[in-house]
């Protein structure tokens, strides 16, 4: 069993409730910092930690921090990122329903070390219900002396409020999240100035995902020592990841960072397998946003080493022949898989989430859209595969934010990796027409 | 009909509103954009959006250019029941498209059409955050997982005998009560 920090009492009945999670030693980082730390010291402790942002780009949690600025006579604010719209994540649902308390003493925790004293959950619209949940879990809070003025009698005071989003990916990136917050629509900021500079109302905002907020409860218990030495190399501490698609046990896992991906695929404790006793074809690791990965390259890196769970691991052989830890949306596929299609159903996602305000992105979003369209109908024609991957690389690196790159490395790898069956959909065609 | 939100959605705006910091109120429109589709039959009318600008003392070019860019901010009416089935990558490896052709079958209508009595409006959406259940489907702020034809026939009749589930958050009131 690999160790638990995030999830240990998750299937404890009550532990949404405050009275169940403070019996369970909740809360008890809010107390140890606020008492017996300075707002510095648990920035250090955090930075000691290692920790990596747990939202996607993986960023050292502690040196974000560090970047605020502390000198500006603006209010500071701290910003909750649970827009998770990533197509196969959903780890922060899961956490925000079944231990809400979880993400509020984290969010206590962590205001108290960047000093700020309104602080904000940005929740994906479509997450309603959850968001209720985090309102009831907030209302405890206060009434417990944990949100509001004098937190436990010192001279740290905290408003804590739950903002929903209203269907738009692009809000998850953390410029356009601030501008959504705003009452604008999500258009990802030029940057610089970066949000530790001038972020939400040109404040000084540190924007964190919610794992990486919760984990701030157990690296401040234990220390940032202790912590790194959880986990393998820099990949410090636990992963949520985000188990999907065609296996037998579907859902959440915590797993201790360097766990092999062999493991984490195949053993009981895990997803138990692929599902049918069908073979294992294709995964996508991290997210839609990630390359995808064949069996072979998956299970083992070009070296033929076994490829771990882990920011290094998995990015081992840079896009070539690696793929990313991303947001841990680790979707697998079985022998069956049409990955044309598969392709085409991120494609059209990029497509319609493009906020279009760069062109590379917008049109050329739209083209591989149309093209993959094309190929998957069996309309395709042999240049296709080319113009595809010509227009994947002229988004790349072009564009404002991130959301480009995340439409164009899909694309490049499938077609890397398995450019036969983009052949095979044009050569249908062919046989159609000539047969 | 005079727009206007009811005594108790008017409290909810003004306490929505009173969590930002002074001058930045316009932080409070999506949120009140949520408000006022479940107040006014799960769409923003022109009227209504003008309403809710008024609320907040912005310009209505200001509350249009939001509603426009969200995805669940319905621009023109909707069924009572607005069925939305998560067609990504996740939910589809598992089965969505059949899903989507069943309901389609079912109610005779093709996705974005409402049925003709009004009741069911159909839409696909991306990735809902629920691929672990997969396939999936929204309906009101419910989420109906690990999803079967059977499963499906069931919750429409459910909501056949229920009905207004075209609102966020109308319907999370709904289960609240009951
Ligand atoms: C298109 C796009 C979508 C994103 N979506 C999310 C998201 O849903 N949740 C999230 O935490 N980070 C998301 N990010 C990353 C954020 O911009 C940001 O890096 C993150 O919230 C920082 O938190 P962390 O350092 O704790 O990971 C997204 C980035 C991009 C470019
Ligand atoms: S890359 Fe795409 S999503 Fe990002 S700012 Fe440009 S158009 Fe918008
Ligand atoms: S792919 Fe359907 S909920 Fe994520």
């Amino acid at each position: 069993m690999g160790r638990k920090l995030l999830l240990e009492h998750i299937d404890v009945p009550g532990i949404e409730t405050f009275e169940v999670y403070r019996k369970k030693g909740g809360y008890a980082s809010v107390e140890k910092a606020l008492k017996t730390m300075t707002p510095d010291a648990v920035t250090d402790e955090v930075k000691r930690s290692g920790m990596r942002g747990r939202g996607g780009a993986g960023f050292p949690t502690g040196m974000k921090w560090s970047f605020l600025d502390r000198k500006s006579t603006k209010p500071r604010y701290m910003v909750c990122n649970a827009d998770e719209s990533e197509p196969g994540t959903f780890k922060d649902r899961y956490l925000m329903e079944k231990i809400p308390h979880l993400l509020i003493e984290g969010m206590i925790t962590s205001s108290y070390a960047l000093g700020a004293n309104t602080s904000f959950i940005y929740i994906r619209g479509e997450y309603m219900y959850v968001l209720q949940i985090l309102e009831k879990a907030i209302d405890e809070a206060y009434a417990k002396g944990f949100l509001g003025k004098n937190i436990l009698g010192t001279d740290f005071s905290l408003d804590l409020y739950v903002h929903p989003g209203a269907g738009a990916y692009i809000c998850g990136e953390e410029t356009a999240l601030l501008e959504s917050l705003e009452g604008k629509r999500g258009n990802p900021r030029l940057k610089p100035p970066f949000p530790a500079i001038a972020g939400l109302y040109a404040s000084p905002t540190v924007v964190n995902n919610v794992e990486t907020i919760a984990a701030v409860v157990p690296i401040v218990n234990m220390g940032g020592d202790e912590y790194a030495k959880i986990g393998i190399g820099k990949s410090t501490g636990t992963k949520l990841i985000s188990a999907s698609g065609h296996i037998n046990k579907p859902g959440v896992y915590e797993i201790e960072l360097g766990l092999p991906v062999e493991e984490f695929i195949f053993s009981e404790e895990y997803c138990g397998g692929v599902w049918k006793d069908r073979r294992l074809k294709a995964v996508v690791a991290g997210g839609s946003s990630v390359p995808i990965l064949p069996t072979e390259l998956i299970l083992t890196t070009a070296k033929g080493e076994p490829r771990l769970m882990s920011y290094e691991s998995l990015s081992d052989g840079g896009f070539a022949t690696g793929t990313m830890l991303g947001s841990g949306g680790f979707i697998v596929m079985d022998e069956t898989t049409d990955i044309v299609k598969n392709l085409y159903t991120f494609a059209r996602f990029y497509h319609h989430e493009s906020c279009g305000q760069c062109s590379p992105c917008r049109e050329g979003t739209g083209w591989m859209e149309k093209i993959l369209h094309r190929l998957h109908h069996g309309h395709g024609k042999k240049e296709d595969i080319d113009i595809l991957v010509d227009v994947a690389k002229k988004i790349e690196g072009n564009t404002i934010c991130p959301l480009g790159d995340a439409a164009a490395w899909p694309v490049a790898s499938a077609v890397r990796h398995f450019r036969k069956e983009f052949e095979e959909a044009v050569v249908q065609e062919s046989l159609l027409v000539n047969g | 009909m005079e727009i206007k939100f009811s005594e108790q959605a008017l409290t909810r705006a003004n306490k929505i509103i009173a969590r930002y910091p002074q001058g930045k109120q316009k932080s409070a429109l999506l949120p009140l954009l949520h408000l006022a589709q479940s107040e006014f039959d799960g769409w923003l009318s022109q009227a209504v959006m003008d309403y809710v600008a008024s609320l907040l003392t912005i310009k209505p070019i200001e509350v249009y250019e939001v509603a426009t860019f969200y995805s669940m901010y319905n621009m023109k009416p909707v069924g009572k029941c607005l069925i939305e089935v998560c067609q990504t990558s996740s939910c589809w490896l598992r089965g969505s498209e059949e899903i989507v052709q069943h309901i389609k079958e079912k109610l005779n209508i093709e996705v974005g059409e409402t049925t003709s009595d009004g009741m069911f409006t159909l839409k696909t959406v991306e990735c809902l955050g629920s691929c672990g259940t997969a396939p999936m489907l929204q309906c009101g702020a419910n989420f109906y997982e690990n999803l079967t034809t059977d499963k499906v026939d069931e919750l429409i009749e459910k909501l056949r005998t229920n009905g207004e589930s075209s609102s966020y958050l109308r319907s999370l009131e709904v289960n609240l009560e009951s």
